[in-house]
Order: structure tokens, then C-alpha cells, then sequence
């Protein structure tokens, strides 16, 4: 049954919920509880939610509306304002599944940083979001509780790994969601739904409690409906933390602030660099025709357009699935059978460790983790380490010099996010290869662990589907492509009469 | 680079503990030797003297201070245990019969 209250609530940017809560002309409990009404009467169309946790939000809606109501200040610029968390981040009690089956029915004896950061700041975890088995998958058809369907047409994939998060956001189901981006598990999920997706400087958000699938390549970061909330999101969950080695011991850049100087529409003196390698042969028509107007948008905000070549893009799709999978053969290992997690055919007698380790890593793992995992153990294995794992290193210091060079001549890169949009679902789930397409334009940003997010294009003109325009910057400079981005988002409502996600198809609810 | 034999997709699927089907050999075998070859394209790269990178962000020896830190309970970690007995985790055996 639709509900024109709680429809106004679920439409409404985060920023503008804790706006109104705080001034406590809407109660954290009475968002909440709208949130939870929309992810019951879409959900079991969307199935972007693994786990709802109704009494877990409620009871943090009720803490942020006591604090505020006996006169304290809120605990975050977001205290109140409800969110989807990629089932990828531990919680303490809560399922954490990593849509795996090795970790169904597992409780995390600890919250993830990223968990805890939230908590602190007020933030409503409404529950967790149906990804890529342990976040391999650009569809969401990897996960082993079933697909989850793109709020724009439901035979289409909702991207992957996290497309439980950006479905849940296209589907009003919750403002903001969190990501996590090995190869642009954020981006392009963020790219076919019409929605923003950031992927942080590597080391920007802690890695604590994130599930390990490739470590030097993971990195956690926001995803909203718009650019300022992205930036209101990864203020948040961002800065240095003792318990990941990795995390940068250095302020958060100043992405709010950035993000609402770019609303004022003016990029005059942004140098703006257009990779000439994301295009051609594989690319939508439809895709590309978006992205030439998106970039002719930024000329007419005053950006200077320059033309960029880093020519070891073009091995950064190979370089990508040789160490992703290299990492993941190692960090899987600790999926044993023996702590936590599945165990199978252990009859307490006859078979060792061993056997049942092996059963269980059988029965536990799905294809496409089973091939990464042996992909990995190929490229580590003596006498292919140097031509495969070896040589991708070395791609990938060429991949970060292509970078290097080009950022001294531009402040931030520009490229269609994904070389298509939403493809259907099944279309490509016996072929690893065509589904690994999906994270051309992606891949290089992660290897150099720079900063990159996509932010809605547009909707292609040939099949009405949205299409990402990625902006990337250079470590560190993350406030950068927040600035282009909303700059982008500005013109982009301007030119198309409104906020491209208010043209989602409307979803029956079901009472 | 050659497609890879099914019998080295069992070799590996041993190294990796996954007591895999003999129709997922077949499959397995198909599509890791479609993977690997593409994969192999990193290999047309000359890159005899660049240096390898493993870590975008180039970091050595972070350290913290070393303090005692509430860490779990012995019931936290045994919690999600798949067996449990006399407060520890209960392991299939480990030795084999001539071990």
C-alpha cells in the first residue's frame, strides 16, 4: 500500500532526513520505520536485503531521537538517517554472509570499523545487502541467495559485487549504502542504476572487519542518491584507523566541502583529462553518446577538456585477474572448516582435516570463487609465479606511472564508468570472461589505488537504461572528483528537467 | 601460453582443498583455459626492469604500542565453532592411520 508520507521520507536525500530530524520535524524512529516499510513491500521483488535487522534500527532510531530530544548535539551530520550495509562488513550478532554459503547462519563475534564508525555517528543500520559471493561478480548472480533485480528493469542486473547496496538505493529502500570496490564493485553497481558510488583512496577507509578478498586492491566506501550525501557518507566512515595497518595516517580529504563548492556549478580552471583507451571496440553506442555529452557539459561549466592517453590501460584487465584472484586463493584459505563457517562430511571418526576441508570448501564455495581460487593458485605456483603474478606486478607499476603522468598534466580523468548498461540477467553467467568486461573501465584506478566514483550520466538513448560517468583522481585528492562530480550533477539536472533518479520506473508494493 | 589439461585443474583443485566433481574438472578446465589466455596478454607488456608493485600504498613497518587490549572471550571465539569440547575447537583427526 503506498503511503504519501512515507513515500516523501523514502524519496528524500539523507541530507535533507537529517536536516529535518535534527530540527526534529521528523523523528529518526518515524524514517526508520518508513525505510522499513518500503524494504517490506519492494523487497520481495528487489531482493537487494540478505538481512533485515527491523529491531536492531528501530532501537538506534529511538537512541539518536532520545539524545536529540534531552538537548545533546547530533553525533554526526547523518545521526538519524538510515543506511544498507554490504553484507561484506562484519556486525557483531548480525548475520554476515558475504552471500556465501560458508557463512550462512555465522554471527561476527566483533562490528567491522566501518560498523562501529556508523554506529558512533548515529547513523540507522537497517540491515544487510545481497552482493557477489565474498564480492566476486559484477551482477549479484554470484551470490548464493539468489539475484538481485535492478529497480530500472527487473530483468537486468543490478551490477556487481554490491548491487544489493545501489539496488537498495534505487529502489528507495534506503538513502544511503555501503560498498565495497576490488575492481570497481561499487562503481559500476553505482554506474547501471543510476546512482553514485565512491571508491576512496586505497587506505582511506579501513579495511577492519571487511572481509579479505584481494587486500591490496580492497577498499570500502559510500554509496548515495546523490553526490553531497556520498561525501556526507565517507566523512563518516573515513580516517586513519590503529587496527588496519593499511589505513592512510592522514585527515580525510575535505570531500563535503568540495562537494558543495562543485554545486555551484562553476569548474572554470579544472583541467578535466578524457582517456582515449575507454572506447571503441566492446563499448555501447548509446554508453559513449552519454559520456560526449557529459563531458561537453563540463566544458560549458567552465572545465578545460584535454585529451588523455595511458596506454598500459589496455593490460590492466589482465594484470586484474591474475593478482585479484592471486590474493583470493591466499586470504579464502582461512575458510577451513575448523573456527567458524560451514563444515561438511565430519563423521567424527574416518575423515581427516584434511577431507573434510576440502568437502567443505566444495560444498561452501561457488563457481565463480572456486575459479578465482585455482586461477590464483595457478598464477602463484612455481614456474608460472614470474610470467603470471610476477609480470602483473610489474603492469601494474606501469599502470600507476600512466596515472602519474597524466595527472600532471589534468586534475582529475574522466571515462564512461562501464562499457555497458545493465545487461540481462543469465546473459552472462557461463562466461567469465564476458561478465569480467563489466570492469574494464574500473580496474585501472584500483591497481594504482586512486581515488575514482561514478556519478548518473544520463540514460542511454537506445535502450533507456542509466549509463555512469567515472571520475578518478589522484590519491589523496579525493575532494577533486567530489567537486567535478557534483559540479556534474548540477548541469546534468539542469539539462535533463530533474534528478535522473526520480525516473525510476515506479515498484508495486505489495501491502 | 597453452590451455590448461584437466588433469593439471585437479592438481590444482588439490593444492586449493576443494574436492571438486569430475564434471567441474570438464567445465573448469574450458573456462580457466579461456581465463588464463586472455590473462596472458599481460605478458606482450616489456617490462624487463620495472620494479613489481604489490602495494599501492608504499608502506614498511607500522607499528602500534604494546598495550594489552580486551581481546574475545574464549566463549566469543568458540561460539561459531562448527564442534566444540572441553572449551575448544573439536578438529576431524589429523594424523593418518601410519602417522
Amino acid at each position: 500500500m503506498s503511503n504519501p508520507v512515507s513515500d516523501e521520507i523514502t524519496r528524500s536525500t539523507a541530507a535533507e532526513l537529517a536536516e529535518r530530524i535534527h530540527r526534529r520535524e521528523v523523528s529518526a524512529v518515524e524514517v526508520t520505520q518508513a525505510h522499513l516499510d518500503r524494504i517490506a513491500g519492494v523487497d520481495p521483488e528487489i531482493n537487494a536485503f540478505l538481512h533485515v535487522d527491523g529491531t536492531g534500527a528501530l532501537a538506534a532510531a529511538e537512541a539518536v531521537d532520545a539524545a536529540l530530544a534531552s538537548g545533546e548535539a547530533p553525533a554526526s551530520p547523518l545521526a538519524g538517517v538510515p543506511l544498507a550495509l554490504k553484507d561484506i562488513l562484519t556486525t557483531k550478532g548480525v548475520p554476515t554472509t558475504c552471500g556465501s554459503r560458508m557463512l550462512e547462519g555465522w554471527l561476527p563475534p566483533y562490528d567491522a570499523t566501518v560498523t562501529r564508525r556508523l554506529r558512533e555517528a548515529g547513523v540507522v543500520v537497517l540491515g544487510k545487502t545481497n552482493m557477489d559471493e565474498f564480492a566476486m561478480g559484477s551482477s549479484t548472480e554470484n551470490s548464493a541467495y539468489g539475484v538481485t533485480r535492478n529497480p530500472w528493469d527487473r530483468d537486468r542486473i543490478p551490477g556487481g559485487s554490491g548491487g544489493g547496496s545501489s539496488a537498495s538505493l534505487a529502489a528507495f529502500e534506503a538513502p544511503l549504502a555501503i560498498g565495497t570496490d576490488t575492481g570497481g564493485s561499487i562503481r559500476q553497481p553505482g554506474a547501471v542504476t543510476g546512482t553514485v558510488g565512491v571508491k576512496p583512496t586505497y587506505g582511506g577507509v579501513s579495511r577492519y572487519g571487511l572481509v579479505a578478498f584481494s587486500s591490496s586492491l580492497d577498499q570500502a566506501g559510500p554509496c548515495a542518491r546523490t553526490v553531497l550525501d556520498a561525501a556526507l557518507l565517507h566523512e563518516v566512515i573515513g580516517g586513519h584507523d590503529p587496527l588496519d595497518s593499511t589505513s592512510i595516517d592522514a585527515p580525510v580529504p575535505p570531500v563535503v566541502a568540495a562537494a558543495r563548492q562543485g554545486a555551484s556549478g562553476d569548474l572554470t580552471g579544472v583541467r578535466v583529462g578524457v582517456v582515449t583507451q575507454f572506447a571503441g571496440e566492446g563499448y555501447q553506442p548509446g554508453v559513449l553518446r552519454s559520456f560526449d555529452a557529459a563531458v561537453q557539459l563540463l566544458a560549458e561549466l567552465g572545465a578545460e577538456i584535454v585529451e588523455v592517453s595511458c596506454p598500459h590501460f589496455d593490460y590492466a584487465m589482465g594484470a586484474y585477474y591474475l593478482i585479484a584472484p592471486s590474493e583470493c586463493s591466499s586470504n579464502l584459505a582461512r575458510f577451513d572448516a575448523m573456527r567458524y563457517g560451514l563444515r561438511v562430511g565430519d563423521d567424527g571418526a574416518r575423515l581427516s582435516a584434511e577431507e573434510v576441508m576440502s568437502l567443505t570448501r566444495e560444498a561452501g564455495f561457488g563457481p565463480e570463487v572456486k575459479r578465482r581460487i585455482m586461477i590464483g593458485t595457478h598464477a602463484l605456483s612455481s614456474g608460472y609465479y614470474d610470467a603470471y603474478y610476477g609480470q602483473a606486478q610489474k603492469v601494474r607499476t606501469l599502470i600507476a606511472r600512466d596515472f602519474a603522468a597524466a595527472y600532471e598534466k589534468v586534475d582529475v580523468l574522466v571515462s564512461p564508468t562501464t562499457p555497458t548498461t545493465a545487461f540481462r540477467i543469465g546473459e552472462r553467467v557461463d562466461d567469465p570472461l564476458a561478465m569480467y568486461l563489466a570492469d574494464l573501465c574500473t580496474i585501472p584506478a584500483n591497481l594504482a589505488g586512486n581515488a575514482a566514483m561514478s556519478v548518473p550520466s544520463g540514460l542511454s538513448d537506445e535502450d533507456g537504461l542509466p549509463v555512469g560517468l567515472q571520475v578518478m583522481a589522484p590519491a589523496q585528492a579525493d575532494d577533486r572528483m567530489y567537486r567535478v562530480s557534483a559540479a556534474f550533477e548540477v548541469a546534468r539536472d539542469a539539462a535533463q528537467g530533474g534528478p535522473l533518479i526520480h525516473r525510476v520506473p515506479d515498484l508495486a508494493v505489495t501491502a | 601460453m597453452p590451455a590448461i589439461s584437466r588433469d593439471e585443474v585437479a592438481h590444482l583443485a588439490r593444492l586449493a582443498r576443494l574436492a571438486v566433481t569430475e564434471e567441474e574438472l570438464d567445465t573448469f578446465a574450458s573456462q580457466l583455459g579461456v581465463i588464463l589466455e586472455s590473462v596472458a596478454k599481460v605478458g606482450e607488456v616489456a617490462a624487463g626492469d620495472i620494479p613489481p608493485t604489490s602495494h599501492a600504498v608504499p608502506l614498511t613497518n607500522v607499528f602500534r604500542a604494546d598495550e594489552v587490549r580486551p581481546g574475545l572471550t574464549q566463549r566469543e571465539a568458540l561460539a561459531a565453532a562448527p564442534a566444540v569440547e572441553e572449551n575448544r575447537f573439536r578438529v576431524p583427526r589429523i594424523l593418518g592411520e601410519e602417522q
